[in-house]
Protein backbone atom coordinates (compact mmCIF):
# COMPACT_ATOMS: atom_id res chain seq x y z
CA UNK A 1 0.00 0.00 0.00
CA UNK A 2 1.27 3.25 -1.25
CA UNK A 3 -0.08 6.65 0.40
CA UNK A 4 0.68 10.08 -1.35
CA UNK A 5 -0.61 13.84 -0.40
CA UNK A 6 -1.11 16.20 -2.38
CA UNK A 7 -0.87 20.46 -1.44
CA UNK A 8 -4.71 20.71 -0.97
CA UNK A 9 -4.24 18.23 1.87
CA UNK A 10 -5.68 15.57 0.71
CA UNK A 11 -4.44 12.26 0.87
CA UNK A 12 -4.74 8.80 -1.72
CA UNK A 13 -3.58 5.52 -0.45
CA UNK A 14 -3.32 3.15 -3.24
CA UNK A 15 -3.81 -0.72 -3.23
CA UNK A 16 -3.62 -2.74 -6.62
CA UNK A 17 -5.54 -0.29 -8.46
CA UNK A 18 -7.52 1.37 -6.40
CA UNK A 19 -7.33 4.09 -4.47
CA UNK A 20 -8.85 5.63 -1.24
CA UNK A 21 -9.04 9.65 -0.90
CA UNK A 22 -9.71 12.02 1.84
CA UNK A 23 -8.31 15.24 3.33
CA UNK A 24 -5.46 15.13 5.94
CA UNK A 25 -5.07 15.61 9.72
CA UNK A 26 -3.80 19.18 9.08
CA UNK A 27 -6.97 20.25 6.34
CA UNK A 28 -9.47 19.10 8.79
CA UNK A 29 -7.72 21.31 11.63
CA UNK A 30 -8.24 23.79 8.91
CA UNK A 31 -11.45 24.18 8.62
CA UNK A 32 -12.79 23.35 12.01
CA UNK A 33 -15.96 21.78 12.85
CA UNK A 34 -17.20 19.98 9.45
CA UNK A 35 -20.81 19.73 9.15
CA UNK A 36 -21.60 18.80 5.45
CA UNK A 37 -19.81 16.74 3.16
CA UNK A 38 -20.56 16.58 -0.88
CA UNK A 39 -18.94 13.69 -2.82
CA UNK A 40 -19.14 12.20 -6.31
CA UNK A 41 -20.98 10.37 -7.96
CA UNK A 42 -20.32 6.77 -7.94
CA UNK A 43 -19.26 5.44 -11.39
CA UNK A 44 -18.00 9.51 -12.21
CA UNK A 45 -14.97 9.78 -14.58
CA UNK A 46 -12.74 12.13 -13.07
CA UNK A 47 -9.21 13.54 -14.28
CA UNK A 48 -6.92 14.84 -12.27
CA UNK A 49 -7.70 18.08 -10.46
CA UNK A 50 -10.92 17.72 -11.44
CA UNK A 51 -13.75 19.03 -8.68
CA UNK A 52 -14.76 15.64 -6.96
CA UNK A 53 -17.25 17.39 -4.46
CA UNK A 54 -16.87 19.86 -1.40
CA UNK A 55 -16.55 19.79 2.19
CA UNK A 56 -17.72 22.47 4.85
CA UNK A 57 -17.29 23.32 8.24
CA UNK A 58 -18.91 25.92 10.03
CA UNK A 59 -16.96 28.64 8.79
CA UNK A 60 -16.30 27.94 5.10
CA UNK A 61 -16.47 25.87 2.28
CA UNK A 62 -13.91 23.97 0.12
CA UNK A 63 -13.67 21.88 -2.71
CA UNK A 64 -12.63 18.80 -2.93
CA UNK A 65 -10.33 17.70 -6.10
CA UNK A 66 -9.33 14.25 -7.52
CA UNK A 67 -5.68 13.98 -6.54
CA UNK A 68 -5.41 11.54 -9.85
CA UNK A 69 -7.58 10.40 -12.66
CA UNK A 70 -9.91 7.46 -12.20
CA UNK A 71 -13.50 6.62 -12.26
CA UNK A 72 -15.28 6.68 -9.02
CA UNK A 73 -16.33 3.32 -7.75
CA UNK A 74 -17.54 3.76 -3.96
CA UNK A 75 -18.55 6.80 -1.44
CA UNK A 76 -18.29 6.93 2.01
CA UNK A 77 -21.82 7.55 2.76
CA UNK A 78 -21.66 7.35 6.14
CA UNK A 79 -20.67 11.19 5.98
CA UNK A 80 -23.98 12.60 5.38
CA UNK A 81 -25.33 11.61 8.58
CA UNK A 82 -21.72 11.88 10.58
CA UNK A 83 -19.69 14.50 9.01
CA UNK A 84 -17.78 15.07 11.96
CA UNK A 85 -16.01 11.71 11.41
CA UNK A 86 -13.66 13.61 9.07
CA UNK A 87 -12.36 15.47 12.12
CA UNK A 88 -12.43 12.64 14.39
CA UNK A 89 -10.54 10.07 12.07
CA UNK A 90 -9.55 12.09 8.84
CA UNK A 91 -7.38 9.57 7.48
CA UNK A 92 -9.36 6.27 8.58
CA UNK A 93 -13.21 6.57 8.57
CA UNK A 94 -13.28 9.74 7.23
CA UNK A 95 -12.36 8.64 3.91
CA UNK A 96 -14.31 10.12 1.15
CA UNK A 97 -14.30 8.41 -2.13
CA UNK A 98 -12.17 5.35 -4.00
CA UNK A 99 -11.20 5.67 -7.39
CA UNK A 100 -9.81 2.70 -10.06
CA UNK A 101 -7.28 4.47 -11.21
CA UNK A 102 -6.76 5.27 -15.01
CA UNK A 103 -3.44 6.70 -15.17
CA UNK A 104 -0.88 5.61 -12.15
CA UNK A 105 1.68 7.46 -13.74
CA UNK A 106 0.20 10.33 -12.24
CA UNK A 107 0.76 9.30 -8.51
CA UNK A 108 4.44 9.88 -9.11
CA UNK A 109 3.87 13.57 -8.95
CA UNK A 110 2.23 13.67 -5.86
CA UNK A 111 4.33 14.07 -2.22
CA UNK A 112 5.18 11.15 -0.09
CA UNK A 113 4.58 11.28 3.76
CA UNK A 114 8.10 12.80 4.77
CA UNK A 115 7.70 15.36 1.46
CA UNK A 116 4.39 16.49 2.96
CA UNK A 117 5.66 17.33 6.46
CA UNK A 118 8.21 19.37 5.29
CA UNK A 119 5.36 21.13 3.31
CA UNK A 120 3.46 21.56 5.83
CA UNK A 121 6.49 22.92 8.07
CA UNK A 122 7.52 25.44 5.41
CA UNK A 123 3.38 26.50 5.74
CA UNK A 124 3.81 27.37 9.53
CA UNK A 125 6.16 30.35 8.10
CA UNK B 1 -6.47 28.69 4.72
CA UNK B 2 -3.51 30.92 6.84
CA UNK B 3 -3.27 34.45 7.51
CA UNK B 4 -1.18 36.35 5.22
CA UNK B 5 2.11 36.65 7.29
CA UNK B 6 3.63 40.23 5.14
CA UNK B 7 0.36 42.02 6.77
CA UNK B 8 0.43 39.74 10.06
CA UNK B 9 3.19 42.91 11.51
CA UNK B 10 0.80 45.51 11.04
CA UNK B 11 -2.12 44.53 12.58
CA UNK B 12 -3.70 46.59 15.12
CA UNK B 13 -4.22 44.28 18.56
CA UNK B 14 -7.01 44.68 21.24
CA UNK B 15 -6.06 44.79 24.98
CA UNK B 16 -7.18 41.07 25.13
CA UNK B 17 -4.44 40.20 22.89
CA UNK B 18 -2.33 38.63 25.16
CA UNK B 19 -5.18 35.92 26.54
CA UNK B 20 -6.29 35.15 23.37
CA UNK B 21 -3.48 33.71 22.34
CA UNK B 22 -2.72 32.39 26.31
CA UNK B 23 -5.89 30.43 25.14
CA UNK B 24 -4.76 29.43 22.33
CA UNK B 25 -6.94 31.51 19.67
CA UNK B 26 -6.66 30.61 15.93
CA UNK B 27 -6.24 34.64 15.31
CA UNK B 28 -7.15 35.64 11.98
CA UNK B 29 -7.05 39.62 10.56
CA UNK B 30 -10.22 41.22 10.87
CA UNK B 31 -10.87 44.95 9.83
CA UNK B 32 -7.18 45.87 10.43
CA UNK B 33 -6.94 43.95 13.68
CA UNK B 34 -5.49 40.66 14.53
CA UNK B 35 -8.77 38.70 16.24
CA UNK B 36 -9.52 35.64 17.59
CA UNK B 37 -11.98 33.95 14.92
CA UNK B 38 -11.77 30.42 17.61
CA UNK B 39 -10.35 28.99 20.41
CA UNK B 40 -9.96 25.03 20.93
CA UNK B 41 -12.77 24.01 22.05
CA UNK B 42 -13.97 25.22 18.21
CA UNK B 43 -16.71 27.50 16.29
CA UNK B 44 -19.30 24.79 17.15
CA UNK B 45 -19.16 24.28 20.82
CA UNK B 46 -18.69 27.84 21.22
CA UNK B 47 -21.80 28.54 19.61
CA UNK B 48 -23.57 25.68 21.33
CA UNK B 49 -22.44 26.79 25.08
CA UNK B 50 -23.14 30.32 24.23
CA UNK B 51 -26.79 29.43 23.66
CA UNK B 52 -26.87 27.16 26.91
CA UNK B 53 -24.56 29.04 29.24
CA UNK B 54 -22.70 31.84 28.77
CA UNK B 55 -19.85 32.99 26.29
CA UNK B 56 -17.25 36.16 26.33
CA UNK B 57 -16.56 37.94 22.70
CA UNK B 58 -13.85 40.52 22.76
CA UNK B 59 -15.49 43.20 20.56
CA UNK B 60 -12.77 45.98 21.43
CA UNK B 61 -12.48 46.75 17.83
CA UNK B 62 -15.93 48.43 17.56
CA UNK B 63 -15.87 51.82 17.76
CA UNK B 64 -17.07 53.26 20.96
CA UNK B 65 -17.52 57.04 21.39
CA UNK B 66 -19.62 59.40 23.01
CA UNK B 67 -21.47 62.62 21.71
CA UNK B 68 -21.63 65.93 23.55
CA UNK B 69 -23.19 69.40 22.82
CA UNK B 70 -26.32 70.98 22.97
CA UNK B 71 -28.80 68.26 22.59
CA UNK B 72 -26.91 65.74 21.24
CA UNK B 73 -30.13 63.77 20.67
CA UNK B 74 -31.93 65.67 18.15
CA UNK B 75 -28.37 66.94 16.15
CA UNK B 76 -27.74 63.36 15.64
CA UNK B 77 -31.34 62.32 14.49
CA UNK B 78 -30.28 64.49 11.38
CA UNK B 79 -28.29 61.16 10.48
CA UNK B 80 -30.30 58.10 11.63
CA UNK B 81 -34.07 57.49 11.04
CA UNK B 82 -34.46 56.43 14.61
CA UNK B 83 -36.16 58.11 17.92
CA UNK B 84 -33.49 59.31 19.70
CA UNK B 85 -34.86 62.13 20.98
CA UNK B 86 -37.51 60.00 22.27
CA UNK B 87 -35.63 57.82 24.35
CA UNK B 88 -34.97 58.41 27.92
CA UNK B 89 -31.85 58.10 29.97
CA UNK B 90 -30.37 54.59 30.84
CA UNK B 91 -31.57 53.11 27.44
CA UNK B 92 -30.53 51.95 24.22
CA UNK B 93 -31.69 51.72 20.30
CA UNK B 94 -30.35 49.94 17.59
CA UNK B 95 -30.55 52.50 14.21
CA UNK B 96 -28.91 53.04 11.33
CA UNK B 97 -26.62 55.74 9.83
CA UNK B 98 -28.13 56.32 5.90
CA UNK B 99 -26.95 58.13 3.26
CA UNK B 100 -28.61 60.61 1.08
CA UNK B 101 -29.94 57.68 -1.39
CA UNK B 102 -31.41 55.89 1.60
CA UNK B 103 -27.97 53.50 1.68
CA UNK B 104 -27.20 52.64 4.98
CA UNK B 105 -23.89 53.58 5.49
CA UNK B 106 -23.05 51.47 9.14
CA UNK B 107 -25.87 49.66 11.92
CA UNK B 108 -25.21 51.20 14.95
CA UNK B 109 -26.00 51.85 18.75
CA UNK B 110 -27.06 54.67 20.72
CA UNK B 111 -27.26 54.75 24.31
CA UNK B 112 -28.81 57.96 25.99
CA UNK B 113 -26.65 58.56 28.92
CA UNK B 114 -26.95 61.42 31.17
CA UNK B 115 -26.43 64.82 29.15
CA UNK B 116 -24.65 62.83 26.04
CA UNK B 117 -24.78 59.94 23.63
CA UNK B 118 -22.72 56.37 23.70
CA UNK B 119 -22.31 55.57 20.25
CA UNK B 120 -21.18 51.69 19.33
CA UNK B 121 -20.21 51.22 15.63
CA UNK B 122 -19.11 48.42 13.80
CA UNK B 123 -15.26 48.03 13.57
CA UNK B 124 -14.77 48.53 9.67
CA UNK B 125 -16.48 51.36 9.25
CA UNK B 126 -16.01 53.77 12.44
CA UNK B 127 -13.13 56.03 10.99
CA UNK B 128 -15.65 57.10 8.67
CA UNK B 129 -18.73 56.75 10.77
CA UNK B 130 -16.65 59.27 12.76
CA UNK B 131 -15.52 61.74 10.36
CA UNK B 132 -19.40 61.63 9.06
CA UNK B 133 -20.93 62.58 12.30
CA UNK B 134 -18.38 65.32 13.14
CA UNK B 135 -18.34 66.33 9.55
CA UNK B 136 -22.01 66.58 9.72
CA UNK B 137 -22.89 67.84 13.21
CA UNK B 138 -20.23 70.99 12.83
CA UNK B 139 -18.20 72.57 15.82
CA UNK B 140 -20.87 72.35 18.39
CA UNK B 141 -20.57 68.87 18.70
CA UNK B 142 -17.71 67.20 20.74
CA UNK B 143 -17.43 63.52 19.33
CA UNK B 144 -15.19 61.91 21.91
CA UNK B 145 -13.48 58.22 20.61
CA UNK B 146 -12.89 56.30 23.24
CA UNK B 147 -9.86 54.53 21.96
CA UNK B 148 -8.63 53.66 25.31
CA UNK B 149 -12.19 51.26 26.49
CA UNK B 150 -12.30 47.90 25.59
CA UNK B 151 -15.41 46.59 25.15
CA UNK B 152 -16.52 42.43 26.03
CA UNK B 153 -19.69 41.06 24.86
CA UNK B 154 -20.74 38.56 27.75
CA UNK B 155 -23.81 36.21 26.24
CA UNK B 156 -26.17 33.38 27.01
CA UNK B 157 -28.60 32.17 29.88
CA UNK B 158 -26.35 32.25 32.48
CA UNK B 159 -24.89 36.03 31.95
CA UNK B 160 -27.16 37.85 34.07
CA UNK B 161 -26.69 35.00 37.04
CA UNK B 162 -22.95 35.46 36.36
CA UNK B 163 -22.65 39.27 36.01
CA UNK B 164 -24.93 39.86 39.05
CA UNK B 165 -22.49 38.15 41.50
CA UNK B 166 -19.93 41.57 40.62
CA UNK B 167 -22.66 43.94 39.77
CA UNK B 168 -25.45 42.61 41.79
CA UNK B 169 -27.70 45.57 39.93
CA UNK B 170 -27.41 43.83 36.53
CA UNK B 171 -29.75 41.04 36.97
CA UNK B 172 -32.59 43.60 37.27
CA UNK B 173 -31.35 45.38 33.67
CA UNK B 174 -34.17 45.23 30.89
CA UNK B 175 -33.21 44.06 27.69
CA UNK B 176 -31.58 47.69 25.45
CA UNK B 177 -30.80 49.32 28.75
CA UNK B 178 -28.00 50.70 30.24
CA UNK B 179 -25.89 51.76 33.50
CA UNK B 180 -22.55 53.12 35.02
CA UNK B 181 -20.94 50.72 37.82
CA UNK B 182 -17.65 50.41 39.91
CA UNK B 183 -16.67 46.83 39.55
CA UNK B 184 -14.64 47.05 42.36
CA UNK B 185 -12.27 50.16 41.48
CA UNK B 186 -13.06 49.50 37.92
CA UNK B 187 -15.53 51.80 36.30
CA UNK B 188 -17.65 49.89 33.65
CA UNK B 189 -20.53 51.36 31.34
CA UNK B 190 -22.98 48.18 30.73
CA UNK B 191 -25.42 47.13 28.25
CA UNK B 192 -27.77 44.72 28.67
CA UNK B 193 -27.12 43.95 24.59
CA UNK B 194 -26.01 42.10 22.42
CA UNK B 195 -25.77 40.92 19.34
CA UNK B 196 -26.27 36.89 19.44
CA UNK B 197 -29.94 36.50 20.03
CA UNK B 198 -29.24 35.48 23.41
CA UNK B 199 -29.59 37.52 27.02
CA UNK B 200 -26.54 39.24 27.75
CA UNK B 201 -24.26 42.56 28.01
CA UNK B 202 -21.78 44.39 26.45
CA UNK B 203 -19.18 45.67 28.74
CA UNK B 204 -16.79 48.82 28.35
CA UNK B 205 -14.15 49.18 30.67
CA UNK B 206 -10.95 50.80 30.86
CA UNK B 207 -8.47 49.13 28.06
CA UNK B 208 -5.65 48.31 30.77
CA UNK B 209 -8.84 46.73 32.96
CA UNK B 210 -9.89 44.27 30.36
CA UNK B 211 -7.95 41.37 30.83
CA UNK B 212 -8.02 41.70 34.26
CA UNK B 213 -12.32 42.03 33.90
CA UNK B 214 -12.26 38.78 31.48
CA UNK B 215 -10.10 36.82 33.80
CA UNK B 216 -11.92 36.91 36.30
CA UNK B 217 -15.53 35.96 34.54
CA UNK B 218 -13.81 33.35 33.13
CA UNK B 219 -13.19 32.28 36.42
CA UNK B 220 -16.69 31.41 36.68
CA UNK B 221 -18.02 27.89 35.96
CA UNK B 222 -20.67 29.29 33.81
CA UNK B 223 -18.14 31.02 31.17
CA UNK B 224 -15.86 30.34 27.78
CA UNK B 225 -14.53 32.47 25.25
CA UNK B 226 -16.20 32.37 21.85
CA UNK B 227 -14.52 34.08 18.78
CA UNK B 228 -15.68 35.64 15.75
CA UNK B 229 -16.71 32.31 14.23
CA UNK B 230 -19.59 31.99 16.39
CA UNK B 231 -20.10 35.36 16.57
CA UNK B 232 -21.41 34.81 13.12
CA UNK B 233 -22.78 31.69 13.33
CA UNK B 234 -25.19 33.33 16.69
CA UNK B 235 -26.11 35.98 14.58
CA UNK B 236 -27.28 34.67 11.83
CA UNK B 237 -29.56 31.78 14.11
CA UNK B 238 -30.96 35.33 15.68
CA UNK B 239 -31.58 36.49 11.71
CA UNK B 240 -29.47 39.83 12.53
CA UNK B 241 -27.74 41.65 9.89
CA UNK B 242 -23.99 41.33 9.27
CA UNK B 243 -22.91 45.09 7.87
CA UNK B 244 -21.00 44.85 4.24
CA UNK B 245 -22.52 41.34 3.70
CA UNK B 246 -26.53 41.57 4.55
CA UNK B 247 -26.66 45.56 4.43
CA UNK B 248 -24.36 48.33 2.82
CA UNK B 249 -24.63 51.64 0.87
CA UNK B 250 -27.06 50.09 -1.94
CA UNK B 251 -29.53 48.09 0.52
CA UNK B 252 -31.99 50.39 2.22
CA UNK B 253 -33.85 49.92 5.42
CA UNK B 254 -36.77 49.01 4.04
CA UNK B 255 -35.48 46.18 1.93
CA UNK B 256 -33.62 45.19 4.48
CA UNK B 257 -36.65 44.63 6.81
CA UNK B 258 -35.48 47.12 9.26
CA UNK B 259 -38.50 49.41 8.76
CA UNK B 260 -38.68 49.22 12.30
CA UNK B 261 -35.93 51.19 12.79
CA UNK B 262 -37.38 54.25 11.15
CA UNK B 263 -39.39 55.23 14.31
CA UNK B 264 -42.69 56.28 13.85
CA UNK B 265 -42.00 60.32 14.88
CA UNK B 266 -39.34 60.07 11.48
CA UNK B 267 -41.87 58.66 9.45
CA UNK B 268 -43.94 62.11 8.95
CA UNK B 269 -40.94 64.73 9.38
CA UNK B 270 -38.24 63.27 7.56
CA UNK B 271 -34.83 64.89 8.02
CA UNK B 272 -32.40 62.13 7.94
CA UNK B 273 -30.68 61.41 4.68
CA UNK B 274 -32.20 59.67 2.33
CA UNK B 275 -35.85 59.67 4.29
CA UNK B 276 -37.95 60.73 1.15
CA UNK B 277 -36.19 57.54 -1.12
CA UNK B 278 -36.99 55.55 2.19
CA UNK B 279 -40.12 57.14 3.63
CA UNK B 280 -41.77 56.90 -0.17
CA UNK B 281 -40.68 52.48 0.35
CA UNK B 282 -42.55 52.28 3.17
CA UNK B 283 -45.62 54.23 1.26
CA UNK B 284 -45.17 52.96 -1.90
CA UNK B 285 -43.81 49.32 -1.11
CA UNK B 286 -40.06 47.80 -2.61
CA UNK B 287 -38.73 45.46 -5.10
CA UNK B 288 -37.20 43.50 -3.40
CA UNK B 289 -36.62 42.24 0.69
CA UNK B 290 -34.23 40.34 3.04
CA UNK B 291 -35.55 37.31 3.87
CA UNK B 292 -34.84 34.51 6.06
CA UNK B 293 -33.72 31.25 3.45
CA UNK B 294 -33.61 27.44 4.43
CA UNK B 295 -32.35 24.92 2.50
CA UNK B 296 -34.30 21.45 2.30
CA UNK B 297 -31.22 19.50 2.37
CA UNK B 298 -27.94 19.54 4.22
CA UNK B 299 -25.47 21.33 1.79
CA UNK B 300 -25.15 24.92 3.34
CA UNK B 301 -25.47 28.01 0.80
CA UNK B 302 -22.98 30.91 1.49
CA UNK B 303 -22.70 34.42 0.76
CA UNK B 304 -22.85 35.10 -3.28
CA UNK B 305 -25.37 32.19 -4.03
CA UNK B 306 -27.57 32.66 -6.25
CA UNK B 307 -31.73 32.34 -5.59
CA UNK B 308 -33.47 31.32 -8.62
CA UNK B 309 -37.30 30.82 -8.81
CA UNK B 310 -38.72 27.28 -9.36
CA UNK B 311 -38.19 27.60 -12.79
CA UNK B 312 -34.76 28.78 -12.50
CA UNK B 313 -34.75 31.99 -13.30
CA UNK B 314 -32.45 34.50 -11.16
CA UNK B 315 -34.91 36.64 -8.38
CA UNK B 316 -32.28 37.05 -5.84
CA UNK B 317 -28.90 36.35 -3.76
CA UNK B 318 -27.96 34.83 -0.44
CA UNK B 319 -25.89 37.46 1.14
CA UNK B 320 -25.20 35.63 5.06
CA UNK B 321 -25.29 31.73 4.74
CA UNK B 322 -23.96 28.54 6.44
CA UNK B 323 -24.48 25.86 9.26
CA UNK B 324 -26.48 26.89 11.81
CA UNK B 325 -25.02 25.04 15.11
CA UNK B 326 -28.34 25.49 17.23
CA UNK B 327 -30.50 24.85 14.26
CA UNK B 328 -28.88 21.65 13.16
CA UNK B 329 -28.58 22.48 9.64
CA UNK B 330 -28.30 25.28 7.10
CA UNK B 331 -29.50 28.54 7.25
CA UNK B 332 -29.29 31.74 4.89
CA UNK B 333 -30.61 35.25 4.36
CA UNK B 334 -30.46 37.06 1.23
CA UNK B 335 -32.63 39.49 -1.21
CA UNK B 336 -35.29 38.10 -3.31
CA UNK B 337 -38.13 39.90 -4.88
CA UNK B 338 -40.37 40.88 -3.49
CA UNK B 339 -43.01 38.56 -4.91
CA UNK B 340 -40.85 36.10 -4.05
CA UNK B 341 -40.98 37.52 -0.39
CA UNK B 342 -44.01 35.47 1.53
CA UNK B 343 -42.69 32.93 3.87
CA UNK B 344 -43.30 29.54 2.36
CA UNK B 345 -42.60 30.34 -1.45
CA UNK B 346 -40.09 27.57 -2.84
CA UNK B 347 -37.01 28.80 -4.36
CA UNK B 348 -33.80 27.27 -5.24
CA UNK B 349 -30.28 27.83 -4.86
CA UNK B 350 -27.30 27.64 -7.19
CA UNK B 351 -24.72 25.81 -5.12
CA UNK B 352 -22.13 24.34 -7.20
CA UNK B 353 -23.62 24.09 -10.66
CA UNK B 354 -26.55 22.26 -8.81
CA UNK B 355 -29.77 23.89 -7.92
CA UNK B 356 -30.84 22.55 -4.41
CA UNK B 357 -34.70 23.53 -3.46
CA UNK B 358 -35.25 25.77 -0.74
CA UNK B 359 -37.71 27.83 1.37
CA UNK B 360 -38.39 31.36 2.07
CA UNK B 361 -38.88 31.76 6.28
CA UNK B 362 -39.78 33.74 8.65
CA UNK B 363 -36.82 35.03 10.83
CA UNK B 364 -35.42 34.67 13.72
CA UNK B 365 -34.21 30.97 12.92
CA UNK B 366 -33.88 30.06 16.79
CA UNK B 367 -35.75 32.10 19.51
CA UNK B 368 -34.86 35.25 20.35
CA UNK B 369 -33.83 35.23 24.65
CA UNK B 370 -34.22 38.56 25.77
CA UNK B 371 -34.61 40.16 29.00
CA UNK B 372 -37.82 42.38 28.95
CA UNK B 373 -38.86 41.77 32.32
Amino acid sequence: MTIKFTEDHEWISVEGDIATVGITAHAQDQLGDIVFIELPETGAALDMADEAGAVESVKAASEIYAPVSGEVTDVNSDLEDNPGVVNSDPMGDGWFFRLKLSAPDELDSLMDEDQYKTYLEGLDG
Amino acid sequence: MSADQSSERHLKTTPLDTLHRELGAKMVPFTGYSMPVQYPAGVLQEHLHTRSQASIFDVSHMGQARLRGDNPAKAIESLVPGDIQGLPSGKARYTLLTNENGGILDDLMVTRTGDHLYLVVNAACKEADFKHIADNLGSGYDLEILADQALIALQGPAAAEVLSRFIPAARHMLFMTAGSFNWGDVSCFVTRSGYTGEDGYEISIPADQGEDITRILLGENEVEMAGLGARDSLRLEAGLCLYGSDIDTTTTPIEAGLTWTVNKCRRESGGFPGADIILKQINEGISRKRVGILPDGKAPARAHTEITDESGLEIGEITSGGYGPSVGGPVAMGYVNIEHAVPDTAVNLKVRNKLLPARVVKMPFVKQNYFTG
